[in-house]
């Protein structure tokens, strides 16, 4: 596939008309929260893209990244991504393996200098580099060496967002994220265990039309992770009335009444799985009858328990600084590990809140 | 609100016509959006009138609970123009029993609704002709005639 050529032509050329490819931009637009006046400058924008060189790398990860994103809705829609990006890596979906693989990913990274964009999913230990490693290679180093090149970095998942469980509690492989390896380069975290599929696709489209997104503190596209489980959940309601399920197989539990007291993380959350939903937009944890486990947040496997009601840190976690500087807006290496000695501290003060803790902020 | 009791149990997402299951309810109350929506469509309504605005409304960024979801279909009613597309799976463009009020639905190849908008113009622009595809007609309809002793 030629890749002077545009997405539009490309579409076409595959016998794609332009209402698929208007109806594509319509529910792209919507996934992504914007506005439908947005709708024609999506459609006029990435009309006129070229296919970005993609270079997918996975480290310390379990797969369910990639999974997630193949499988999503069958073959429709995002389907179309394929067609949007030229994925030039990925060690689990090429056909190539061994030096033929490795060969690609070089060839790729020559022809697309400066150009070229990285998704990463998986954390990267940084003890011994044997814990992970590519054709002999360390995580590290081919992350250093495959970053060099590249536009931007997608961090695909909470592991390569935060570190994520390689990461929790002891953190046996020194696992970290990416931003804390990278500092030169736009990071865009697109945390979650996994992410939703149409948010990744969402995220990808949205670099091709508009380039960087606005990103949240946490270095999160805020269309996306703009608002928490709890503000878009359906049972908000019996929240607000003050009615809980005590249990699992209480009159509460079976009225649908709200989690919170059962540990849901929805409050602290930011994902767009109320609004978007699972499973061919079947449904999302919450309205299986199960609290939401927070997996989109960092460090949410060391969060004191899935069933515990809520805890909420009394000081600031700090990482606000580090992700900024992975947006590119900050040299952040200097004031990483101090950002680190204060993230830890904001861990250690996690303690149990009250409903009415959380009422004051939300 | 009213009390808790008052508020029926429906089940959402696809299996709605089936009979509840334990853990799977999902009963809901009112969000109060549908009224200020029909608001909104009533003065986009206006605007198209007074000066040809058009307006698109993303029904799956405002909240509401199944039973408005259906209040609202039960409102805007049926028109004259029902229409549907096949392109990257189906979708329903019909004009609501307000004319000028379209209601566009959108579906992927699995028939799972993935987009649903409500349209205040004189036609959805999915619905028109799209220049690209007449030109790659147009392209075809030459090589057709070009050989039509064996091709028509």
């Amino acid at each position: 596939m030629n890749k002077d050529q545009t997405i539009g032509e490309i579409l076409r050329s595959k016998g794609i008309s332009r209402r698929s490819f208007l109806k594509f931009c319509a529910t792209t637009a919507s996934v992504m929260a914007l506005p439908p006046a947005m709708i024609p400058v999506i459609a006029e924008a990435l009309e006129k893209a070229r296919r970005p060189s993609v270079i997918w790398l996975s480290f310390q990860e379990c797969t369910g990244c990639t999974e997630s994103l193949t499988r999503s809705y069958g073959a429709t829609i995002e389907d179309l991504i394929f067609n949007v990006i030229s994925l030039d890596y990925h060690h689990t979906l090429q056909a190539a393996s061994g030096e033929a693989a490795e060969a690609a990913r070089a060839a790729a990274m020559a022809e697309n200098e400066g150009k070229y964009l990285v998704i990463v999913d998986g954390s990267i230990p940084t003890g011994n580099p044997g814990y992970s490693t590519i054709a002999g290679v360390s995580n590290v180093d081919i992350l250093k060496e495959t970053a060099k090149g590249a536009a931007a970095i997608v961090s695909i998942g909470t592991c390569a967002s935060y570190g994520g469980i390689p990461h929790a509690d002891p953190n046996p492989t020194g696992a970290v994220s990416v931003s804390d390896l990278i500092n030169d380069k736009p990071i865009i975290n697109v945390p979650g265990c996994p992410p939703i599929p149409a948010v990744i696709t969402g995220v990808l489209v949205q670099f091709l039309t508009f380039g960087l997104p606005e990103l949240d503190d946490l270095g999160r596209p805020k269309a996306f992770y703009g608002q928490s489980i709890h503000d878009r959940c359906y049972r908000r309601p019996f929240y607000d009335k003050g009615l809980f399920a005590e249990s699992f197989d209480d009159e509460g539990a079976r009225k649908g009444w709200c989690l919170y007291k059962l540990g849901c993380k929805g409050p602290t959350t930011y994902n767009a799985c109320a609004t978007t939903k699972w499973n061919d937009g079947t449904s999302f944890p919450i309205e299986a009858g199960h609290p939401c486990l927070g997996c989109s947040e960092p460090d949410f496997w060391d969060g004191g328990g899935f069933y515990k009601a809520l805890s909420k840190p009394t000081g600031d976690i700090g990482k606000t600084a580090i992700y900024a500087a992975g947006a590119g807006l900050l040299a952040g290496a200097a004031i990483g590990g101090v950002m680190h000695a204060r993230k830890q501290a904001a861990v250690h003060k996690h303690q149990r809140a009250t409903i009415d803790d959380l009422g004051e902020g939300s | 609100m009213e009390k808790i009791e008052a508020v029926s149990i429906t089940v959402e997402g696809r299996g709605a016509s089936h009979a509840p299951s334990p853990g799977c309810s999902s009963p809901s109350m009112p969000t109060g959006n549908l009224v200020p929506l029909l608001y909104e469509i009533r003065h986009a309504l206006k605007r198209w009138l007074d000066d040809g605005q058009t307006h698109v409304i993303d029904l799956r960024t405002i909240p509401m609970s199944p039973d408005e979801e259906r209040r609202l279909l039960e409102v805007l009613g049926d028109g004259e123009v029902r229409a549907g597309l096949a392109a990257l799976g189906s979708s329903d463009v019909t004009e609501t029993g307000f004319p000028g009020v379209w209601l566009v639905t959108h579906r992927n190849h699995d028939d799972v609704l993935v987009g649903r908008f409500i349209e205040v113009c004189q036609i959805p622009e999915i619905l028109k002709s799209q220049a690209e595809d007449a030109a790659a007609a147009l392209q075809r309809l030459d090589d057709l005639l070009a050989n039509a002793e064996t091709t028509v």
